[in-house]
């Protein structure tokens, strides 16, 4: 990053010259990631859609990726900035690594992006924000856990579960109600898929699992075996699980009154 | 006004070719082999933290021999190189031979420019391929010049000797566990002929593993698995080597 900043600086999202705009620029929007710890590591998911005004712009972009082997970034905001955002920030973790000879800690990787998401903030004021969700297994104290950020770059630690993008108010709503401290991993992909389904159902940039074209949410799980995406065959099995239960129940689950 | 001594090009290279190769000659031999499923880097390191074999990129590997903190400089300069290169373009387009290049420009340099003293380093620049077929070696010694190597390498005190030695006996196709322990027997080796037992704890030994299912092939077996490697190289009949590094391949799965 130094070194980048010092012979190619204008590689770096910061470094650019913005062009005088009137407006907020059209450019594709991603929505809902969330994620949800349980004992023993955390899930990060994602939904399909990017938005552009009131356009679908894309149906099965990805907007979960590991971040390195212990951690992954789900991004919401403009795609392309976030994506590069992303490129670079798991540059940046293998630069170290390779470079140092040990990874950075789980803190470290999680002050990093938040310098990053503060160095976008010009073009967030111009409409361009970039707010991940940031999730990684901490190695040092063996458990799953969570950051999430504001568009000026705050950084603070969830506990339990956390939702960014559009939808993020309804999925943290879902997961409120269902989120438990004593969830298996298979209970926590399910739980995450749950949630999207939700944000999916009352917001309409979040894209609901597509079963015609057999497009459904991203769900990674990272353990202390390190990172690991849920194939498209299991991703498809929660998604139509729940999808047949809400024939019955079109709102999912209840939570206990009192 | 005092003139200075004439000294002729050919002396001045040849003075300094000198000094680098000995320089070389103090620092302790490794050697790089093609198995089957990858390239295996081996040499005796004492140390623990201070590596002679690092990860430059997803298939590329580096090993060293001479002064160590020439060679780390030129290790971090072919991270950076890589890692620039991987996110100007793509990962795709960071190869071996791309670096070896850079690398030769480097230490040519260094080598004929009168301002400085030569690197005292020996270095191998491995990129495992898909196919055995794909494996590249090159060798990079002190005057920058590039050697296109095949199936086995050494670089070092004792390179000539133990090259020789693993030419005679390295064949394609090896299993780990027998390309370790061909290593490790032309390690041993010393000068005069005579051989010495270098323990597990001394030994440093990392693989480019084309089986591996992450993007990044660099691997350094360490502690119980090398322990284990060599036990079955040393039981040598076949079978028992196909079991260590069937048993081998289940660990990487952890």
């Amino acid at each position: 990053m130094d070194f980048l900043s010092e012979h190619q600086p204008e590689f770096l999202p910061g470094n650019r010259q913005l062009p005088a705009v009137k407006g907020a620029i059209e450019a594709p929007h991603g929505t809902t990631i969330v994620s949800v710890t349980f004992p023993g590591g955390v899930v990060l998911a994602g939904d399909r859609r990017a938005t552009m005004g009131n356009m679908i712009a894309q149906r099965d972009i990805e907007k979960v990726f590991p971040a390195d082997e212990y951690s992954a970034v789900g991004i919401a905001g403009t795609a392309g900035l976030a994506v590069e955002m992303v490129k670079l920030f798991q540059l940046e973790l293998e630069h170290f690594e390779k470079v140092e000879g040990a990874q950075l800690s789980l803190e470290g990787k999680a002050n990093r992006l938040s310098t990053m998401i503060r160095s976008n903030l010009g073009m967030a004021m111009q409409g361009l924000a970039v707010v991940p969700l940031f999730a990684g297994y901490d190695v040092d104290r063996g458990k799953g856990r969570i950051f999430s950020y504001d568009v000026t770059g705050g950084r603070s630690e969830e506990h339990g579960y956390a939702a960014t993008g559009s939808g993020s108010i309804f999925a943290r709503g879902a997961m409120k109600k269902l989120y438990r401290d004593d969830l298996t991993e298979s209970e926590a992909t399910t739980l995450v898929v749950q949630a999207l389904y939700d944000a999916a159902d009352d917001d309409s940039a979040t894209g609901g699992p597509d079963v015609a074209r057999r497009i459904y949410p991203i769900v990674t799980v990272i353990t202390d075996d390190g990172f690991r995406r849920l194939t498209d065959e299991e991703g498809s099995q929660i998604a139509r699980s729940i999808l047949e239960r809400r024939l019955e129940q079109p709102d999912g689950p209840r939570a206990a009154l009192l | 006004m005092s003139t200075p001594f004439y000294v002729s090009p050919q002396q001045a290279m040849a003075d300094r070719a000198e000094y680098a190769r000995k320089g070389i000659a103090r620092g302790r031999s490794l050697v790089v082999l093609q198995y089957a499923d990858g390239i295996v880097f081996v040499g005796e390191n004492p140390s623990r933290a201070l590596h002679k074999f690092s990860e430059i990129y997803d298939r590329i590997g580096f090993a060293a021999a001479g002064k160590y903190n020439e060679y780390e400089n030129l290790r971090i300069g072919g991270v950076r190189y890589a890692d620039l290169r991987g996110y100007t373009y793509d990962r795709d387009d960071v190869t071996a031979r791309g670096l070896a290049n850079v690398y030769a420009q480097t230490l040519g340099t260094i080598f004929s420019s009168a301002a400085e003293k030569p690197y005292e380093v020996e270095l191998v620049v491995a990129e495992v391929g898909v196919t055995p077929d794909g494996d590249q070696i090159y060798r990079l010694p002190h005057d920058g010049s590039i050697v296109d190597e095949h199936g086995s390498v050494a670089v070092g005190g004792n390179a000539e000797q133990i090259s020789t030695y693993l030419d005679q006996r390295h064949r394609d196709g090896m299993t780990l566990a027998e390309a370790l322990k061909l290593a490790v027997q032309a390690l041993s080796r010393d000068t005069n002929g005579s051989e010495r037992e270098i323990p597990a704890e001394r030994l440093e030994v990392a693989v480019l593993d084309r089986t591996r299912p992450q993007a990044r092939k660099f691997k350094r077996i360490v502690g119980p698995r090398l322990v284990r490697l060599l036990e079955a190289g040393a039981e040598a009949p076949a079978e028992s080597v196909e079991k260590g590094d069937a048993e081998a391949e289940s660990d990487s799965e952890e």
